[in-house]
């Protein structure tokens, strides 16, 4: 999966977000935590779904929200994972 | 007193959460339940939640699985017990079970031993009197997911000892944990309220009024409140939430507790909420 160009890995987060909690707009960078969208416990599904996805391992250090806030927030996370060394 | 070793009875879906809450704190935890099968489930539980605790929660410690187990014993023996300092029990809501789990335990457990009931809606007072120590048994009613907060509703038996609850301050010291003392009627303060809400939130989906998601919407954006009362059935088990509402019933003989028929469906289904992957939401990831 680290083929995928940036714009399929934002869709596919979006899916799964929207699969998961059926909201109807969502803008790339809303904070899904602090507006209360979802509450933090989403973090851990948001974060099992990255690893199984796109197939990268989501390391002790990795795991801070500020990766996972926002559709663009790990959209970005994705491609620094997949970018290699 | 500092305690190092905590027993944990019954690891499932709160009790796991105590496990995970004790040894992020530096406490060795005696975990134990009934089966092989039950002890994998919480061993997969907590190695998950001790892994995605600092996502959580800012300031929580990162251990590896192996720094986490060393802190952590699984066992399906009751007499590995016998050597702490405090035993939490966390069984199912089920009378025929917790009476001779009591009797056990104060059969193991030395005489100073303090036993904490985190029951749901059983009193206090009619588990202190299954054993000889009712000065020692205190309800601790811990929420879900434990770790995360910073609150516990604590219930103060007929019987229970101003030194148990000095003994429950020092123990939330060490878990960085606040205890909200209450009276002793079946549900306390918490689940005689909240499972008015869960029960008719159900129903009121049931009536085709709103979605789940309008529903717990209200009480969240409307109330202010953190979570919506469906989506907070499914983090405690359908199932869990069945059987604490029967417990309500019997005891207070009042229609207002009558188990909504969605609810019962829903368990008899398997839709048991997070835990089970199904429940007022999907989990996929679950």
């Amino acid at each position: 999966m680290s083929s995928s160009s940036p714009t399929e890995v934002k869709a596919a987060i979006r899916q799964f977000i929207n699969e998961s909690i059926n909201i109807e707009a969502l803008g790339d960078d809303d904070n899904l935590f602090e507006s209360g969208i979802v509450n933090s416990l989403f973090a851990v599904q948001l974060t099992t779904f990255v690893e199984a996805r796109f197939g990268i391992e989501v390391g002790m250090d990795d795991l801070d929200i500020e990766n996972f806030k926002s559709i663009n927030a790990t959209a970005g996370f994705v491609a620094r994972k997949t970018a290699g060394p | 007193m500092t305690f190092t070793t905590v027993g944990v009875v019954g690891v499932g879906n709160i009790g796991c959460g105590v496990v995970v809450d004790l040894l992020l704190h530096g406490i060795h935890a005696v975990g134990v339940d009934v089966s092989a099968a039950e002890l994998d489930r919480a061993r997969r539980e907590l190695l998950k939640a001790v892994r995605f605790a600092p996502l959580l929660q800012k300031g929580a410690p990162r251990l590896t699985p192996e720094q986490a187990m060393a802190r952590v014993t699984l066992t399906t023996d009751l007499e590995a017990v016998a050597g702490c300092q405090f035993i939490v029990e966390n069984i199912p809501e089920d009378w025929s079970l917790k009476e001779p789990l009591y009797h056990r335990l104060d059969e193991i457990a030395p005489a100073g031993v303090y036993f904490g009931a985190n029951t749901s809606c059983i009193p206090i007072g009619r588990i202190a009197a299954a054993t000889h120590r009712p000065d020692r048994v205190v309800g601790m009613h811990f929420m879900n997911p434990v770790y995360l907060k910073p609150t516990v509703e604590v219930i103060r038996g007929a019987a229970t000892s101003e030194a148990t609850l000095v003994a429950v301050q020092e123990l939330f010291g060490q878990l960085k944990k606040q205890a909200i003392v209450v009276g002793d009627k079946p549900g306390f303060v918490s689940n005689r309220i909240s499972h008015l809400f869960m029960n008719e939130a159900a129903s009121v989906l049931e009536d085709g009024l709103a979605t789940a998601a309008q529903i717990d919407a209200i009480f969240k954006q409307c109330f202010g409140h953190k979570m919506g009362p469906l989506e907070t059935a499914d983090l405690i088990g359908l199932d869990t939430v069945v059987r604490s509402l029967d417990v309500l019933y019997d005891a207070f003989q009042d229609p207002k507790f009558r188990c909504c028929p969605l609810l019962r469906q829903m368990v008899a289904e398997g839709k048991c909420g997070v835990k089970s992957g199904r429940g007022f939401y999907h989990y996929p990831c679950a």
